[in-house]
Parts: C-alpha cells; sequence; structure tokens
C-alpha cells in the first residue's frame, strides 16, 4: 500500500482548507521560480521520464504530449486547455481535486503551461460542478492576488493567464476537440482528426487538453523527481492514481493509490469490501463506464493499471471502479449505461447517432429477455459496426460495455430470453 | 505533391488534396453523402471510409489528408462491411416512402443502398418520426427522411452567408431547422434542394408534379440577369417542369439563383399566344398574315426618321440582330437597347464588360463596388465576392447605398464625388487598391443609368487608368449588367445610329410626334405611357408592360423556347437550346422579323439560324467564339465631366420582380411575399 | 422531441450586475472570439429568466454576442442545463446513472415522485417543484444523488431524500452533500490513508 508520504493529494476529502495558506503549507506553490527556472526541456524531459501518462482515460503518455507543441512560438497565443468536465460514470475525483486541492490543479496549471510554451489556461469544469468551479474561481484569484499567476508570473518573466469556462450538460465536451468546439462557443461536437490540436486547437491555435489529475500531479513530480514517481507502480504503469470504488462496496471512496494495486486489494483496503464478502461479487467494471466489465474470476488477480487491465480485454480509463455484487441485474446496470451513451451522443456522425439508440432498444428488451437469441448477434455485430467507425471515441465507449457483457454474461442473457418465452408460452396456454 | 497508392495504383495528386480526392484520380469510386467540394468537410456521414495502412481504424477517406507514401485500399471486406453497416444505420431510421417521394430516381441514399444496402432490415424497432419544418414557400421538408450530412447547414452559412439554417438537439433527437422555421433569407435557398442527398429537402413548387426519369432534359442558358447561368431545363411534353443548374466553373460553378430556379411557371402565365391587332382602340385576336398586314400599311411611305425600335433585356443576340438589320434597311437610326438608360458606350466592349471575368473575382485582392447591389443584380457575382470574402486578404469598399452583401465591405459613402476624390489619390482607399496586385472595381447600371453616367463611367475609367486596374494580363475594370441581352445587344450595335435617338429620345419623340413607330423587342421596363400616340409593334412574350399601348402584339418565344446566343456581362459567348415549343401561334423571334421583313418589302438575308449566325459572326466575329471568355481591348469611354453629388440608386430595387417572366410568376410571388412577410414580423418584434 | 422555443412577449436584458458580470466573461477570451462567453451568457440569463430560457432571452444572448440566432439556439438545445420550457422555483434533479442506480437510485426516484405527486420531467402545478432524471452528475462514489437546484445531496435513501423535498417545502434549506455520517469521498466511518492529517475526524 502507499505510504501517506507518497501520496499528492494530500487534502483529497477535505479535511483541511483549500485555501492559498492551506496549499502551501502542505507544499504548493513552494519557490514554483525555480521549476520554471530550469527550463521548458527540463519540465518536459522530467515528465517524461516520470511515465506519467494521461489520467483522463487514455493513458497517453503526458511529456510526449507536451513535447508536441512548437518549440518556437510565432508570437501568436497558444492554449493549455484542461479537461475537467468530468462525466464518465463512476469517476469524481476530479471533484475532489478541485474543491479540495484545487491549488495544486492552477499551479499545476502555471507549470504546464510555461513547459509548452501557451499563453493561458482554461479550465474547462462540467456545468454541475457548481461549487467546485466557485472553489477554483476562489483559488484561482487567491494565485493572482499572490502574483503566482498573471503577469510576471511567480516572478518568472512569464506572463501566464488561468480561466475557468462552465460547461452546461454535455459528457461529449469530456472529448477533447468537443470540448473545444464547446470553448469556441458551439455545440460540443468533436471535431475531425487530423488536425491534432496541437497544430490547430482552440481557435486554430496549438492546444493541449490534459485531464485535471495529470495536471495537478505534475508540480510534485518536478519537486521530487521523476524518479520518485517513476519508482511507484510498475513500468510503464508509473506513479499515483486517484481511484475512485462506487457501487456494492461496504465503503465507497475516492483513494489515491499506487498505479498496479491489485484490484482486491483497493476495495478490501479502502471500501470497506464487496458488499457481503468477496465472494459475493459478480463483476466490475474497473475504469469508468465505457469500459468493458470483469467478471469475478478475473477481478480476484487483476491489477489496477493500464498493461494488466489491457491484458483482460478491459482497460484503466478513468480509474473508476464500479463494483456489482450478485444482487446485481447484470443486464440492467449495463442496459442503463446504453442509455446514457444514446443520451450523450452528440448526434454528429451517422454510426453513434443512429447505432447508440439501437442498441439501447435492444439492450431493453434483453432486460425483460424480450428477444430472439440470434439478436445477441447481431447486437455484437451493430457494436462492431460502430466501433472504430465513428468520428469520436463516443462510439467505441458505446460498444465496449455490451461486448463485455456478451462475452462474459451471454449464458444469462440467453437464460432470460428462455424465460421470457417460458412465461409468454404459459400466457398464451392458459 | 503527394504519391501515394489506392488500390495498387500509384497516383500523385496536389497538395492539400484529400484521400477521396486521390481516390477519385486512381479511379476508385468512394461513396459519399456529406462530402461535398464546395463545402466544408464534416465527415460525419462515415461512408466514405476506406483502409489506410497503419492505421487501426477505417479512415475518412473525405477529412483525410493525402499524404506521401499512403497506401489505401478502398476495395477490402472491411471497407465493404464499414460502408455496409453505415448504409445500415442510415436506413433505420430512414423511412421508406421512395415511391412517394420526389427524391425518387435522383437520390444517393437510394442509388448506394443498391450498392451497399443490405437485402432485409435487422431493426426491429420503432423508426423515429420527426416533425415537419418550415422552411418557407420554396422549400418541402420531409425531415423524417434526413439523414443529418449538413450539407443544407454548411450551405447556408458557409455559401450562401445566410446562417439561419442549424441542427437542434442532440444524438438520435438532432434536427435540422430554421431558426423558429422561418423562410431562409436567401435568394440562392433553392440550391440546398439539389444539395440534399436524399428527399428531406426538396423543391416545393415541384413536390408531385413529375418523375425525374420522365423530364427530357436540356441544357441551356439563363436569362434572369446578365451573368448567364448554365442551366438544366427539365421538361414534360411541352411543359417546363423545373430548372436546376449545370456546373460551369468559370461562371455559376454549380450554384443558381432562386429567382433562375423558381421562374419557369412565369413561362406558363400571361402568355402571348396569338398575334393580336388593335382594332378600333382594342386588341383584336388576329392572323400573323393580318398582323403583318397591319404594320405594312402603316409603315407604308413612313420616312425611316419617323421609326425607332427598343430591344429588351432578355433577347437573344440573334433576334436583336435581325431587328437591327431591319431597322437598317428601313432607314430607321433610333434603336437602343438600353431600356434603363445606361450610359454605356458600345464602341469600347472593355467599357462595357465585366473585364477581370466572373472567375477573376477569384484572383483579386482588392474591390471598389460602384452603385451596384451584386446580391441582387448578378447572385453568382456576389457568391464569387463572398467565398473571396472568406478567403481573407480581400479589401472591398462601397459607394453607394448601404447594403448587406453577406460579407464585410467598408462603407465610403454614397457620395457619387468620392469616385474623383479616389481617382486623384486623395481617399485612403486609392491607396488600397494602388497597393493591390489584382485590383477590380464593379460599377452598376444604378450608377450609369442617370444624366452623369457618362462622367461616372469616364471616373472609373479614371480610377482604373490611375490606380493600376489595367495592367500586364489583368484588367480590373468591371461592368456588372443586370441584362442578359445587354452585352450581346451592344456587340452588334443596337444603340442609336448617328443621329439617332436613344430609348428617352425616342420616348420623348413619341411624344412630340417626331416619332410615328416603334418597335419593342421584348421591351418591358420602360414606361410605354410616352408611347400612347405612336404606332406600337410588340414582339415578346407577356401581357406585361410592353403590350399596353401596343397596335400590333406578335407572340414571341421565351428563353426556353428558342435556341439563341446570349453574351454574359463578361463577355461571354454561350448558346442556349429549346427545350419546349412556344405556346400556341407564337414564334422564335428571328423567324418573326424574317417574315415581317418580307411583308414590309425588305427581306433579311437570310432563310434559316444557321445562315442568321453566319452573317452575324462574319460582321460581329467574337460571336463565333464559344464558351470562352474574350478579352478586350482597353481604350477610351466615357464621356470626361462632372459628376452629380445625387446619391447612387440601385438598378434592382425589387428582385424577384425584374422581368416579364418573374412577374408573371406565382411562385416568386409568394416567395417576396413571405421574405417580406418575415420582415415585418421581425421589425414587430424587435421594436 | 422537437426544440420548440417559447415566445413570451416580455423582452429580456440583463440587470446592471449581471451585465456587469457578462463584461467579466467576455473578458476572458480574446475580443474576436466573444462567442466563446455564449455558454456563461446562457447560462446567467436562464438564472434571472427564472430558470429557463425564452425566445427573447436566447436572442438578447445572440445580439450580445453579434452570433446569429441559430447557433445560439443550436446551443441552448444542445446542452442539458439549458432549459427551453418553463421549470419550478425547485428543480430537483435525480442521478439514475448505473453507479447511482447501482445504489438505490430507483427508490429516489419513487421517493421524490411520492413527495411531489408528479413524475420524471413534470412540474408540480402550483409551479415550485420541477422534478428531472438527469445522467451521471460526476459524485458516484457518493451515489445515490440529487441536487436540488445545482446544490448536491449525496448518499441519500428514500427516508432522507422525502425529508430534503418536505424541508425544501418548509422553505428551509437542508445541510448539503453526503447524508450519511461521512466527510466528503471518505470511506464512511473515516479514511484509510492520510490519517495523520484528517484532523479529529478520522
Amino acid at each position: 500500500m502507499l505510504s501517506d508520504k507518497d501520496r499528492i493529494f494530500t487534502n483529497l476529502y477535505g479535511f483541511q482548507p483549500w485555501s492559498l495558506n492551506a496549499a502551501k503549507k502542505r507544499g504548493d506553490w513552494d519557490d514554483t521560480k525555480a521549476i520554471l527556472d530550469k527550463g521548458r526541456d527540463w519540465i518536459i524531459s522530467e515528465v517524461k521520464e516520470s511515465g506519467l501518462r494521461g489520467r483522463g482515460g487514455a493513458g497517453f503518455p503526458t511529456g510526449l504530449k507536451w513535447s508536441f507543441m512548437p518549440k518556437q512560438s510565432d508570437g501568436k497565443p497558444s492554449y493549455l486547455v484542461v479537461n475537467a468536465d468530468e462525466g464518465e460514470p463512476g469517476t469524481c475525483k476530479d471533484r475532489d481535486i478541485i474543491r479540495h486541492d484545487p491549488h495544486k490543479l492552477v499551479e499545476g496549471c502555471l507549470v504546464a503551461g510555461f513547459a509548452m510554451g501557451t499563453t493561458a489556461a482554461y479550465i474547462y469544469i462540467r456545468g454541475e460542478f457548481r461549487a467546485e468551479a466557485d472553489v477554483l474561481e476562489a483559488a484561482i484569484a487567491e494565485a493572482y492576488a499572490a502574483g503566482l499567476i498573471g503577469k510576471n508570473a511567480c516572478g518568472s518573466g512569464y506572463d501566464f493567464d488561468v480561466y475557468v469556462h462552465r460547461g452546461a450538460g454535455a459528457y461529449i465536451c469530456g472529448e477533447e476537440t468537443a470540448l473545444i468546439e464547446s470553448l469556441e462557443g458551439k455545440k460540443g461536437q468533436p471535431r475531425l482528426k487530423p488536425p491534432f490540436p496541437a497544430n490547430m486547437g482552440l481557435y486554430g491555435r496549438p492546444t493541449t487538453v490534459n485531464n485535471v489529475e495529470s495536471i495537478a500531479v505534475s508540480p510534485t513530480i518536478l519537486r521530487r523527481g521523476a524518479k520518485w514517481f517513476a519508482g511507484l507502480g510498475r513500468p510503464n504503469n508509473t506513479g499515483t492514481k486517484v481511484f475512485c470504488i462506487s457501487g456494492h462496496v461496504n465503503k465507497p471512496c475516492n483513494v489515491e493509490e499506487e498505479m498496479g494495486i491489485p484490484l482486491k486489494e483497493l476495495i478490501e483496503k479502502h471500501a470497506g469490501g464487496v458488499r457481503g464478502g468477496w465472494d459475493n461479487l459478480l463483476a466490475i467494471i474497473p475504469g469508468g463506464s465505457s469500459v468493458p466489465l470483469l467478471p469475478k474470476s478475473v477481478c480476484d488477480e487483476v491489477l489496477m493499471d493500464f498493461d494488466s487491465l489491457r491484458a483482460v480485454q478491459s482497460c484503466l480509463g478513468t480509474a473508476a471502479v464500479i463494483v456489482m455484487d450478485k444482487s446485481t441485474d447484470i443486464v440492467r446496470a449495463i442496459a442503463r449505461l446504453s442509455k446514457f451513451y444514446k443520451h450523450e451522443s452528440c448526434g454528429q456522425c451517422t454510426p453513434c447517432r443512429e447505432g447508440t439508440g439501437w442498441m439501447w432498444r435492444v439492450m431493453e428488451r434483453l432486460v425483460e429477455g424480450r428477444a430472439e437469441k440470434s439478436e445477441i448477434d447481431t447486437l455484437l455485430e451493430v457494436s462492431k459496426q460502430i466501433e472504430g467507425h465513428t468520428i469520436c471515441a463516443l462510439g467505441d465507449a458505446a460498444a465496449w460495455p455490451i461486448q463485455g457483457l456478451m462475452r462474459h454474461f451471454r449464458p444469462e442473457v440467453e437464460r432470460r430470453i428462455d424465460a421470457y418465452k417460458a412465461s409468454a408460452g404459459k400466457t398464451q396456454a392458459a | 505533391m503527394p504519391k501515394l497508392t489506392v488500390d495498387g495504383i500509384e497516383v500523385e495528386v496536389p497538395a492539400g488534396a484529400t484521400v477521396l480526392q486521390a481516390c477519385e484520380a486512381a479511379g476508385a469510386e468512394v461513396p459519399r453523402f456529406c462530402y461535398h467540394e464546395r463545402l466544408s468537410i464534416a465527415g460525419n456521414c462515415r461512408m466514405c471510409l476506406v483502409e489506410m495502412e497503419k492505421s487501426p481504424k477505417p479512415v475518412a477517406s473525405c477529412a483525410m489528408p493525402a499524404g506521401d507514401g499512403m497506401v489505401i485500399r478502398t476495395n477490402t471486406p472491411t471497407v465493404k462491411k464499414a460502408r455496409e453497416g453505415v448504409m445500415e444505420f442510415l436506413l433505420i431510421n430512414h423511412p421508406l416512402d421512395c415511391p412517394i417521394c420526389d427524391q425518387g430516381g435522383e437520390c444517393d441514399l437510394q442509388d448506394q443502398s443498391v450498392a451497399y444496402g443490405a437485402g432485409q432490415s435487422r431493426f426491429k424497432e420503432n423508426k423515429r418520426a420527426v416533425e415537419e419544418k418550415y422552411m418557407g414557400p420554396l422549400i418541402k421538408t420531409v425531415m423524417t427522411r434526413c439523414i443529418h450530412c449538413t450539407r443544407c447547414i454548411r450551405f447556408s452559412k458557409e455559401i450562401a452567408g445566410v446562417p439561419e439554417l442549424g441542427a437542434l438537439g442532440r444524438g438520435e433527437h438532432m434536427e435540422v431547422t430554421t431558426y423558429l422555421e422561418q423562410t431562409l433569407h436567401s435568394e440562392v435557398s433553392g440550391n440546398v434542394i439539389d444539395l440534399c442527398p436524399v428527399g428531406a429537402l426538396t423543391s416545393r413548387p415541384y413536390a408531385f408534379t413529375a418523375r425525374s426519369w420522365e423530364l427530357k432534359k436540356t441544357e441551356t442558358i439563363d436569362v434572369m440577369d446578365a451573368v448567364g447561368g448554365n442551366i438544366r431545363v427539365d421538361a414534360r411534353g411541352n411543359e417546363v417542369m423545373r430548372i436546376l443548374p449545370r456546373v460551369n466553373e468559370a461562371v455559376n460553378e454549380e450554384w443558381i439563383s432562386d429567382k433562375t430556379r423558381f421562374v419557369y411557371d412565369g413561362l406558363k402565365r400571361r402568355r402571348l399566344d396569338r398575334p393580336y391587332v388593335r382594332k378600333a382602340g382594342k386588341l383584336t385576336e388576329a392572323s400573323w398574315a393580318e398582323a403583318f398586314d397591319a404594320i405594312a400599311k402603316k409603315l407604308k411611305g413612313m420616312s425611316g426618321d419617323k421609326i425607332a425600335a427598343i430591344a429588351g433585356d432578355l433577347q437573344d443576340v440573334e433576334s436583336v440582330y435581325a431587328l437591327r438589320l431591319l431597322m437598317d434597311s428601313l432607314g430607321a437610326p433610333h434603336r437602343d437597347c438600353r431600356q434603363d438608360g445606361a450610359k454605356l458606350d458600345a464602341t469600347s466592349r472593355a467599357g462595357y464588360l465585366f473585364n477581370s471575368g466572373i472567375a477573376g473575382i477569384d484572383e483579386a485582392d482588392a474591390c471598389l463596388l460602384i452603385g451596384v447591389n451584386p446580391r441582387h443584380e448578378a447572385t453568382s457575382v456576389n457568391l464569387r465576392l463572398r467565398a473571396r470574402s472568406r478567403r481573407g486578404g480581400f479589401a472591398i469598399a462601397n459607394v453607394g447605398p448601404t447594403l448587406d452583401l453577406t460579407y464585410p465591405v467598408q462603407e465610403l459613402g454614397n457620395d457619387p464625388k468620392l469616385l474623383q476624390a479616389i481617382a486623384g489619390g486623395a481617399h485612403p482607399f486609392a491607396e488600397v487598391l494602388k497597393a493591390a496586385a489584382k485590383p477590380m472595381l464593379i460599377v452598376g447600371q444604378g450608377a450609369l443609368a442617370r444624366a452623369d453616367g457618362a462622367a461616372v463611367l469616364a471616373a472609373a475609367r479614371e480610377i482604373a487608368d490611375k490606380l493600376g486596374l489595367v495592367k500586364d494580363g489583368w484588367n480590373g475594370f468591371n461592368v456588372l449588367h443586370t441584362a442578359a441581352a445587354r452585352v450581346g445587344a451592344l456587340d452588334v450595335g443596337f444603340v442609336p445610329k448617328k443621329g439617332g435617338r436613344d430609348v428617352a429620345g425616342i420616348l420623348d419623340g413619341a411624344t412630340s410626334g417626331a416619332i410615328e413607330a416603334v418597335f419593342l423587342l421584348g421591351a418591358d421596363e420602360i414606361n410605354t405611357d410616352s408611347l400612347k400616340d405612336a404606332f406600337v409593334v410588340y414582339i415578346g412574350t407577356h401581357g406585361d408592360e410592353g403590350v399596353r399601348h401596343a397596335d400590333v402584339i406578335l407572340p414571341a418565344a421565351a428563353y426556353t423556347e428558342k435556341p439563341g446566343t446570349y453574351v454574359n456581362t463578361e463577355g461571354l459567348v454561350q448558346r442556349g437550346l429549346k427545350a419546349v415549343f412556344a405556346p400556341g401561334d407564337a414564334r422564335e423571334d428571328w423567324t418573326i422579323l424574317r417574315a415581317l421583313s418580307d411583308a414590309l418589302g425588305k427581306t433579311l438575308p437570310f432563310d434559316s439560324l444557321s445562315e442568321l449566325r453566319a452573317k452575324l459572326c462574319s460582321e460581329v466575329p467574337h460571336l463565333a467564339v464559344i464558351d470562352e471568355k474574350p478579352t478586350a481591348a482597353w481604350g477610351k469611354f466615357g464621356t470626361e465631366g462632372a459628376v452629380e453629388a445625387m446619391p447612387f440608386t440601385l438598378a434592382v430595387t425589387d428582385y424577384y420582380r425584374t422581368n416579364p417572366i418573374c412577374r408573371a410568376s406565382c411562385i416568386l410571388a409568394t416567395v417576396k411575399d413571405a421574405m417580406s412577410g418575415d420582415k415585418t414580423e421581425a421589425t414587430g418584434t424587435h421594436g | 422531441m422537437s426544440v420548440h422555443v417559447i415566445e413570451t412577449g416580455e423582452s429580456f436584458a440583463f440587470t446592471p450586475e449581471n451585465e456587469a458580470w457578462a463584461k467579466t466573461q467576455l473578458a476572458k477570451y480574446p475580443p474576436e472570439r466573444k462567442a466563446s462567453a455564449v455558454m456563461p451568457l446562457l447560462t446567467r440569463a436562464q438564472e434571472q429568466r427564472g430558470g429557463w430560457l425564452t425566445k427573447e432571452a436566447i436572442e438578447y444572448v445572440a445580439d450580445y454576442l453579434a452570433m446569429p440566432y441559430i447557433r445560439v439556439l443550436e446551443v441552448a438545445s444542445f446542452y442539458t442545463m439549458y432549459n427551453l420550457k418553463p421549470v419550478g422555483r425547485h428543480v430537483i434533479e435525480v442521478c439514475t446513472t448505473t453507479p447511482c442506480w447501482l445504489r438505490g437510485s430507483d427508490e429516489i426516484v419513487k421517493a421524490c415522485k411520492k413527495t411531489l405527486g408528479i413524475g420524471l420531467g413534470e412540474t408540480t402545478p402550483d409551479g415550485e417543484f420541477t422534478l428531472l432524471e438527469v445522467e451521471c452528475a460526476g459524485a458516484c462514489v457518493n451515489a445515490p444523488v440529487a441536487a436540488h437546484n445545482g446544490t448536491y445531496y449525496e448518499d441519500l435513501t428514500a427516508d432522507s431524500a422525502t425529508k430534503i423535498i418536505e424541508a425544501l417545502k418548509r422553505g428551509e434549506v437542508p445541510k448539503p452533500g453526503p447524508q450519511v455520517d461521512r466527510q466528503t469521498s471518505a470511506p464512511v466511518g473515516g479514511p484509510t490513508t492520510l490519517k495523520a492529517t484528517t484532523g479529529g475526524n478520522a
């Protein structure tokens, strides 16, 4: 288990104030100028060496992403955009960072923004997080007042602004180019790539979009060194991670743990174990609603990191662990996710617009068993027709939960179809 | 110039080309719905997916820039499956109402479903139904058929510059509509009908009147303005059912105005379909022989100096030329084609042409508008200007009434005296023109049809001369005409001969008695009150202004009813074909004039259209050069003199009523009402 | 499901305070990118207009930002937090996405319906309460979750949800956050980590 001295988010639960004074006591904003003085290249190479991979779901190496930004400015603006549009079902880690440790994020914006030579950061926070956005805005105001950001940030000679932009209810804005569109005042519809944001992002300017957690951990990495961070977890899956454990556990919670912690240990140590004991476990969605679920047999052994979960045909995603015990109507649990994706499809491209609704409707019938068994294969084919054929990954995200369900629980789905037929037969006979 | 391989064939495409274009270059057909070469790339239909080596997923070829060394496959099972998948998704919520759909037979979805559709549907749920949307009197909507390709939205935003279409809601509930279901406030709105790949947006006036496969298609030239838009006239039997654009990159690209598209019902109303002779003050039906006889009787012994002729705005060159020859033979010097009184100088062709060419707008980098509203006077020209403006690096300034042209224009004020200030270099915009590599000006008929028109023309020429608008390989001096017949008529010299009267002079002369007989060849844009006492022969198509005081009416053919040559505002010579026969006893104009000349004993020297054309081309050789934009020699024109301070007025004040055909069109009348109706409403709520 | 905009005939304009606030929003974006402020301005217009956006409010914001009306309506109809029809003074939003559903959001919905006497998507006849189902509220370790006018109430039970609504009916403001004894997202009974720095609560 990660020791407290290696935890980055030392105020994750908000036992202490979020304020600048309290944050400074926790080590934030401690001679940030010294970090900046080491230069852009040093920061980027340190982040690369730390092995930090994006905490928003895709796990792209953060330092590498930063290095895609132009080395030389053309004198016009470029941007860091922070994705605080947290909405992946199961996920609520950025919320805690923002409301309890906002200065880690603000300082991270400065450090990351500086490393990429950007002129400003926009933090796009989901509209529902009103209280959280209020805290963040207040923390930014504190940082401005203390000269930490703004003109000559931290006395570094570098000018850097940080702005908060509030969303208004659209999961798709968590997709980086949809987020940029939204920030430009349009519907959140993902853009075609290429061009990638690093070439043509916000307002057509070079832009990097990072998750809150990726940015918020970076000052600590730079202070304690890449080696420290890389020494945690496993190779290619380094550092710490905030896990969200929800669903059928005795004590749902967020907790920062070491990457690669066994799933079972994570749940038993921090979340009070599965309701009714580990043997009462049915399945777990290990990385937010988009990733395929894992049956108990896999959960027994699997480690919580990118590569381990990939090996069992799932993903770390946002590290949001949704636990389902044996009382769960697993078909309905996934059907509810299908409804979510249908609701959140932006409607722009054909497979997702048409396919998510189709899949949801079939799933609703499968909950009752009101279908033919052949429709399971049709459903899987439809999911394959969506997967990989859309502009953004929402199509994949809608397809995977269903694929995961059928991979591991097809007999249950078939049992319902049989049961429905039997009861319908009885009704007819009666 | 990236080189890539498509299905094993190596192709080289221009930098900036897409994979889809590369596929086409390699001869691989790629199905698409949302992609359209004149619109921004949306990449949303996903029909054009192809396989790209090193990419784990198929890529949308319309959106992927072609890169050197790419290996593309369009004919693999993966690609086929991907397209079939997209097709299935498009069809699950698309109604299967093809038998009653006006798009039937020319529907992209229908066509592609032949190639990629499954034999039967696996979709067992209810199909989505979408509430109908009102988009005005021209566009019929069946939005349940919409496949959300957003072509119409992109057209309105990008090409038309009237951002009133959008997609509301999201996901499967996304619906395309205009703001609050208002009429689209665009004079090019009908193009969305062509752009819509399915039957969601169809032509309301055409609805259920014909099936596309039973129409005879004739390629011809539009006469609603002086652009010479390339059109296709679709007819069933002898009835024009609809008018569509044809592609001509140099002229109208593939857009036409709503006036051009929907004027066709005007061809069926208020038509002159038999000759008339005024007897005892009343127009009476007559035979052709009676009509000719009446004219011959009247003209017998009349001195040529008492005879005049005015040519109208929609005429083909042949008929104007034939009338000129007839006037020549009658010894009548009074003839004019400038109904509006524009002080155009027929002696210098460069002085009355849009010299840069319409396509030249694409290259220009500065533009001065002088008393012109291109949006209403030549919509295709305005679309070009807008497109050029959107690309940036194009300064446009206006001397004339303030206008909404759909792109930003620097308003210099409506003071004609500014022209001399600009020419003299005193005005800041002179510097802009001088600094430009390819500067242009566009002078409208409104600026020329005034007492000091010749001086305005001279001032414009001076601007061109002094500020570098005319240089090697570039002539940015542009006259924008509004009449389809005007340039051709000027080319054949249909202007007063020495001592002859112009339009105003003819009308005055008719009042004073100096002129006793007037031929009106489709001339309806003058006030004929002055002709009350003269003997008026009207040769034309509609019971409009020209017939009010006519003594003899000779029914002629409209532009869809005759082969004819038209010279557009840039001097481009194009030939139109006959789509249908003129109604009743009406005849093609040149045959009327030929027969009349016979009756007058002044037989014109041709017996067929080809003989007429041969004579015409020997006299005016450049008219033999078809479909090639000519260059005209620069020279002196206009009359130097004082330009009055009186503000410019515009040539077109009532866009949907500029000629007898559109005035007869009920469809266009409805559009006009719908537009103004909205406006009144808007004013009411906007306070 | 078509989008319909309601014209009230009442003109709309920002109050002086909101006008001043709008200026601070515009200052965040490059001057030629005013449209970026459309979301915050719509949100504020909605708050000022009593929880929903009228045609007049949409057009006011569009004019304010020099945007075509259709573009603003696209935005207003795309994001779920904008209401295009009247809502009650109290808007109760119950999250029913899987993490909340696993922990009993069905019961919360049932309790809300019963206490308010209305169904999802409906408003009480007195115009006081609107009950809405929402997708993932992003507070999943405190499921089930509901919001009252944007304030989160977490770790709900049918009983606590009922009590909250009844308190709201009486004009009281119930204490937001977890409705069980726990510090934000920490496990019930105290955190398993950072015990040295968690004060007396641990």
